[in-house]
């Protein structure tokens, strides 16, 4: 169950590796995780954080291998995590590959398997996790989307087109599940230095995965349906989302 | 009988962590019996009994399963010549004083309001203003009728399932019938003594001293009050009175009684009203117009026991994130208990802004009922801004540490590594609930959140 502050006790994370699930999941140990179920490509890395995890008190932590461009797997991956949870009260979803953006590169099969890490395969699963949910009574999904979609950019756009779908998926998943006892929160971070985004300069506004983590842990506490991380990067891409496109191309970083 | 499918969203009155479920509302013992019939042919599904929703938390809903409707299960209602009463499980304690005080009759105990149901009071094992005199609730039942999964009982103080009923937050069935003794009363004012203090040392000599003469008795703290003044407060001491000491107007008709609901919150505000800064200047206002020395007084029922009744749905005035309750009780001699969760809350900017302190009497039967000899804080503290989850684990592990516990029924997030030492009878409660229904169909989300019913996979202690 989630408590009455938000706080979780078992959860699903797709993304099992990522660094800005890992700061969450240290956080929420130290509320009320008791189980944690990480689905991802990386066996070797969520391993470890399962075991970090279990060294701060989680009792369960376990990982199930997962290929969001494997559409086929996808509802039965869902439907064994939701096994060994028992009951899901959080499903968290923060799978996220930024690829390349450059012509040359990329190919039908490259955009196909970046939209569906980034998109497609996360909202299939998250579809899945909704109904069992909704039997369920409650719970809450968690996505953990980008500014990169919020006004897609040159430098990233496949990665930001892909987000930008993940997002808007989210925003009509909450309101198809108003009123149900199942809520949604969307995390739209800046520039986050991790593993992901390494050898890239920071762009302005740029914060570590500790502080998306506790400003998803303040979210989860206060009912939020949409987080921006840090705060001002509302305001700031509420400002930018209106600027012309040919000044927007302009802009630095 | 096959039940219907149609879901509900349910809260509890602080509004938070609302989980769906299908709701079924028997009208007599015989439909209770066949609903938990038909919900163990179904297999697999939990289900709760609610009564008027009055408590604080998620005790009374039942995520995906089902909830049992229990207010209209409100037959019988007698009273004996001796003020014996038989009601039924659903039956409001508003309905039951509507008939009982016009005869002379009162409730040995009453919660701070009248929207609760017998089932619920005795499943709650509620208190009063007079537990360090009265006891609970269940201490004034003679019998009480549960519809377990295993089938419909009978018990009496003497029977194990009394024992894990009382208390039992409907987790061994539904409470159907109960028959409890009520008190005489020679009318329906309380003589009331009103002084106030100006710290927390001076408050609690009040509750402390001569705490016997008073049947009731509770303090209203501040709770914005910092510094030298935290813990100032108001305390109220009363009595039932007698005709003889009445004011005129009121002797004419001792016994009337005609409790009102002034106003209603039409919908909870996106924006509460309630703030540290409203508050304070409503706790300002209370605490200089209450006399400095003793004052007595005569009120009503409805405004010394049930002050909050007059405002219909007031939890919507938390807004829409609602609020959470935060009660516990800690033995006598663990004083810094209170003042430091005041301070630790004040510290942390969030304020608690309704703060009741009182003394509480020895436990009662119940294996899992709340109160037990100390001092119990009640603390209503607004949802919506991070942190306090923070600050009340720190608290659950201060009240543990002291030998004390907090109130399931006003509970909504405790930790739940610290249930077992919190209620050291769980596990004779957990074999007689095992033993009325074996199947584990009686469930909450209360009851799933802390795993009263089996012990949770465990949590390492500590940060």
């Amino acid at each position: 169950m989630n408590d009455a502050t938000g706080m979780p006790q078992r959860v699903l994370v797709v993304g099992g590796s990522s660094d800005i699930a890992r700061q969450i999941l240290l956080l929420l140990a130290r509320r009320r995780l008791v189980h944690v179920v990480l689905c991802g490509r990386d066996l070797a890395a969520m391993e470890e954080v399962a075991g970090e995890l279990r060294r701060v008190g989680v009792s369960r932590a376990e990982c199930l291998s997962l290929d969001l461009t494997e559409p086929g797997g996808l509802g039965e991956l869902a439907e064994e995590a939701t096994e060994r949870l028992g009951e899901v009260d959080l499903a968290l979803f923060s799978a996220g590959e930024l690829g390349s953006a450059e012509l040359e590169e990329l190919d039908a099969a490259r955009v196909s398997q970046m939209v569906a890490s980034n998109f497609s395969g996360q909202a299939a699963i998250a579809l899945e996790l909704a109904k069992g949910l909704l039997r369920q009574g409650s719970g809450r999904l968690v996505f953990i989307s980008s500014v990169a979609g919020v006004r897609v950019r040159r430098a990233n756009f496949v990665y930001g087109a892909a987000k930008a779908g993940l997002d808007s998926f989210a925003i009509g998943l909450s309101e198809a599940l108003r009123g149900t006892g199942v809520g949604v929160m969307i995390v739209r971070p800046g520039f986050v230095r991790t593993k992901m985004t390494a050898g890239l300069p920071a762009a302005p506004f740029s914060v570590g995965p500790q502080e998306v983590a506790a400003a998803v842990l303040a979210g989860l506490e206060e009912g939020r349906e949409v987080v921006w991380v840090p705060a001002p990067l509302r305001l700031v891409f509420g400002l930018l989302r209106l600027l012309p496109q040919a000044l927007w191309r302009r802009l630095p970083g | 009988m096959s039940l219907a499918e149609e879901r509900q969203l349910l809260a509890g009155w602080g509004r938070a962590g609302k989980s769906a479920a299908r709701l079924v509302s028997p009208s007599c013992t015989q439909e209770a019996e066949k609903v938990l019939a038909a919900l163990g042919n179904e297999g697999g599904r939990p289900a709760i009994a609610r009564g008027l929703g009055r408590s604080y938390g998620d005790a009374a809903q039942c995520g995906g399963g089902t909830v049992i409707d229990c207010r209209g299960l409100t037959a019988p209602f007698e009273i004996s010549p001796s003020g014996l009463c038989r009601a039924g499980g659903g039956l409001s304690i508003d309905s039951l004083l509507e008939r009982a005080v016009p005869a002379g009759w009162f409730v040995p105990v009453t919660p701070g309001t009248r929207q609760v149901t017998v089932g619920g009071a005795i499943a709650s094992d509620v208190h009063g203003k007079n537990h360090h005199v009265d006891g609970a609730f269940a201490a004034h039942l003679r019998r009480l009728e549960l519809v377990a999964p295993t089938g419909r009982i009978l018990c009496g103080p003497e029977d194990p399932a009394f024992a894990a009923s009382c208390g039992g937050m409907g987790l061994t069935g539904v409470i159907t019938e109960a028959t409890f003794q009520l008190i005489p009363i020679e009318s329906s004012r309380i003589k009331v003594e009103t002084e106030r203090a100006g710290d927390l040392d001076a408050c609690m000599a009040l509750l402390a001293e001569r705490a016997e003469e008073h049947r009731y008795s509770v303090a209203w703290v501040d709770g914005l009050a910092g510094g030298r003044k935290l813990g100032r407060s108001v305390v109220t001491r009363g009595d039932h009175a007698r005709p003889a000491e009445l004011p005129a107007g009121a002797a004419k008709d001792p016994l009337a009684y005609r409790p009102r609901q002034r106003f209603r919150a039409p919908l909870a505000p996106p924006l509460s009203p309630l703030s540290p800064a409203t508050i304070a200047l409503m706790n300002e206002v209370w605490y200089r117009k209450a006399p400095r020395t003793s004052k007595t007084s005569f009120e009503s029922i409805a405004s010394f026991f049930h002050p909050l009744d007059a405002v219909g749905d007031w939890n919507l005035l938390y807004g829409t994130r609602g609020f959470i309750q935060y009660q516990y009780v800690v033995p006598f001699g663990a004083e810094e208990v209170v003042r430091d969760s005041l301070e630790r809350l004040g510290r942390a900017g969030h304020p608690p802004y309704l703060v009741v302190l009182k003394t509480f009497g020895p436990p009662g039967q119940g294996h899992l009922s709340f109160p037990r000899e100390g001092w119990t804080l009640a603390l209503d503290l607004p949802l919506g801004r991070a942190g306090l989850a923070e600050v009340l684990d720190g608290l659950d592990e201060l009240v543990a540490e002291a030998g004390g516990r907090v109130y399931l029924t006003k509970d909504s997030r405790l930790r739940p590594e610290l249930l077992e030492q919190m209620y050291p009878r769980l596990p004779a409660w957990r074999e007689e609930a095992r033993r009325l229904d074996p199947d584990g169909i009686m469930s909450s989300d209360l009851d799933r959140r802390l795993g009263l019913r089996r012990s949770p996979e465990k949590k390492a202690l500590g940060k």
